[in-house]
């Protein structure tokens, strides 16, 4: 028996397998990346996905490419002659670390949980104790857990249908929930959850270490270059990128900086920036309420985080869809649907999804909240990024992307508190937008009404 | 000769409900089910066994999330090769899976398919559940 027979028991097809054949010729077998809900794009055939809003990535990898550019190109032939070889080998070690890390972050999944499909939310549904289904507002739906012997309360997701599992966090922007979720870095345009959270670590760890070490060779360099022409303002004359590169590394160096330590802390103490902004486990409620899933102790926090195992992508992205079957995200009425063949399902579940891309793409234009990063860096270094963000945005080369250039200053303006806040707010209003239908009795229309509210109420907040 | 039926006989029964085994959160995020025996399963199954079913997935999944010198190992490695070590070598948590596919397929063609029930990969399921998918008595004991 084969193994794939396994996963997807489709009692028809097997039956209907000879006729299959003959009437799929021209019929493409689709990969699950295609149908998968949620705000992602994705490219190379399902291998790399983004989020919908790209961000600030383009940016953070123009500033990374042309100021390492302009240090080999200008800087590095002084240094080799006056100093060692060892320094742009060093600089290209470093450099290289950086981008790999970061094409890591930005590319793979995150840690998205797939959405419940329709016969474990029926399930779900049944045992939450429900005393009318037909109020307009549903209470917020908790449940609470004991880890550790530390009550931790699970949230019910509304878009993605089931209880998030602890530490998970639902992401607006993407739309999808995410494990372990930290933050949505607009800076590397994903999120960051438990996944990659070791490879944004390691991001910021080495731009810090390369920002710093383009910084003291340009300092050096022109120190070197000043007692050899008697007089900095010639040096500066006779090398005008190595200004460039000093303005550009200090001023990104205090955010990168204060980032690293502060991420580094976050490892120690086994915590994310989403707890850690929210206070889920500070004490400031008078009641011993610690972090659950701390180990106590810093060596081996640091170990779990970083050099734990590496956990799989739970979305199966190059998956291929049985042909005909129905997308598992379309909902039915009864069981026995969902293991029949539909092609009119298909082509519901692709005009929904082309449904709720348009209303994004009419929400992201009227939007004016700013899908801030909780970077949570002091506020004056946020100011003194936004100061650099605006100055050079303009020049940088976000409209040739795609990626448009208000959504790449937005995410710097606003403070990163209220990150937090517009998430709490987003999903206590969720119970105030679900319209009364009770779920999965209509065939397709539960997505676009549970869904379509969502993405309106977004700009109201 | 009707005790008797394969995987293939129940594809062509019809579906009656399905159980779903959740979570279980009490030891921290690390991926445990719920060894509480569920009562739609009472009359189909015995309960021991099902419970050392699921204890022996707990154990794999517990195998596949552990911490050691292995893991730590396969960490700093990775660390070092700027993580690029990943898109040739299968982690370690990937062969387990295999293992658990294997061992989960393995089930349900000795003991549950001729039962009428069949038992679903929970990472088919994001991890989130176990489903456990009791078919019809009926077209079963036709066969």
């Amino acid at each position: 028996m084969k193994n794939c027979e396994y996963q997807q028991i489709d009692p028809r097809a097997l039956r209907t397998s000879t006729t299959r054949t003959s009437t799929n010729k021209n019929v493409r077998v689709r990969r699950k990346w295609e149908v998968l809900p949620g705000k992602n794009r994705f490219y190379c055939d399902g291998r790399i996905m983004l989020a919908r809003q790209c961000g600030v990535l383009p940016l953070t990898i123009g500033l990374i490419f042309i100021t390492s550019g302009l240090f080999f190109t200008f800087d590095c032939p002084f240094l080799v002659h006056h100093l060692t070889v060892f320094i742009p080998v060093i600089g290209g070690v470093l450099f290289v670390f950086v981008v790999i890390t970061l094409f890591q972050t930005s590319f793979i999944d995150p840690g998205i949980l797939p959405r419940a499909l329709p016969d474990e939310a029926a399930d779900i549904e049944k045992q939450i104790d429900n005393s009318g289904s037909s109020t307009y507002r549903p209470p917020p739906r908790t449940k609470e857990i004991l880890i550790n012997d530390q009550v931790v309360k699970l949230k019910y997701c509304f878009t993605c249908k089931m209880f998030r599992p602890p530490r998970t966090s639902h992401c607006s922007l993407c739309d999808n929930c995410v494990d372990r979720f930290d933050h949505h870095c607009p800076w590397v345009g994903n999120c960051v959850g438990k996944r990659n959270y070791r490879f944004f670590y390691a991001f910021i760890v080495s731009l810090s270490f390369l920002t710093s070490f383009i910084f003291g060779c340009v300092i050096t360099h022109l120190t070197l270059r000043s007692q050899s022409v008697n007089g900095i303002i010639q040096a500066i004359k006779e090398s005008p990128a190595s200004v460039v590169e000093l303005v550009i590394c200090f001023f990104s160096i205090w955010s990168i900086l204060g980032l690293s330590g502060f991420h580094t802390y976050l490892v120690a103490s086994n915590l994310t920036t989403n707890e850690d902004i929210k206070g889920s486990w500070s004490s400031k409620r008078g009641e011993e309420s610690g972090n659950p899933y701390t180990y106590n102790n810093i060596l081996t926090n640091c170990c779990v985080v970083l050099c734990g195992p590496m956990p799989p992508s739970l979305i199966d992205r190059r998956g291929f869809l049985p042909p005909d079957d129905a997308p598992q995200i379309v909902t039915s009425d009864t069981e026995l649907p969902h293991f029949m063949a539909k092609n009119d399902t298909n082509m519901c579940t692709q005009g929904t999804k082309e449904l709720l891309e348009s209303m994004a793409h009419s929400t992201v234009i009227q939007s004016t909240c700013a899908p801030c990063t909780p970077k949570t860096t002091p506020v004056p270094q946020e100011s003194l990024l936004s100061t650099v963000s605006i100055t050079v945005s303009p020049s940088s080369k976000s409209p040739s992307t795609g990626c448009s250039g208000r959504q790449a200053r937005r995410p710097i303006d606003v403070p990163c508190s209220q990150r937090g806040n517009k998430q709490a707010a987003l999903h206590t209003h969720k119970p105030m937008l679900r319209v009364s239908s009770p779920p999965y009795s209509l065939g397709h229309s539960p997505i676009i009404l549970s869904d379509t509210p969502d993405m309106v109420f977004i700009p109201l907040n | 000769m009707a005790e008797t039926h394969s995987l293939q006989d129940l594809r062509q029964a019809a579906v009656a409900s399905k159980v779903f085994v959740q979570r279980d959160y009490s030891s921290g995020t690390i991926c445990k089910f719920q060894t509480k025996f569920p009562a739609e399963l009472e009359s189909r199954i015995d309960k021991q066994q099902f419970e050392e079913t699921v204890q022996t997935l707990n154990n794999l999944y517990a195998e596949a999330e552990k911490l050691g010198g292995r893991s730590y190992l396969e960490g700093c490695l990775a660390c070092l090769t700027a993580y690029t070590i990943f898109l040739c070598m299968e982690t370690h948590y990937e062969k387990v899976l295999k293992k658990i596919a294997k061992y989960i397929q393995e089930q349900n063609e000795k003991i549950y398919a001729p039962l009428g029930l069949l038992l679903t990969d929970p990472i088919e399921r994001g991890l989130r559940v176990v489903e456990i998918i009791i078919f019809e008595d009926r077209s079963i004991g036709s066969r």
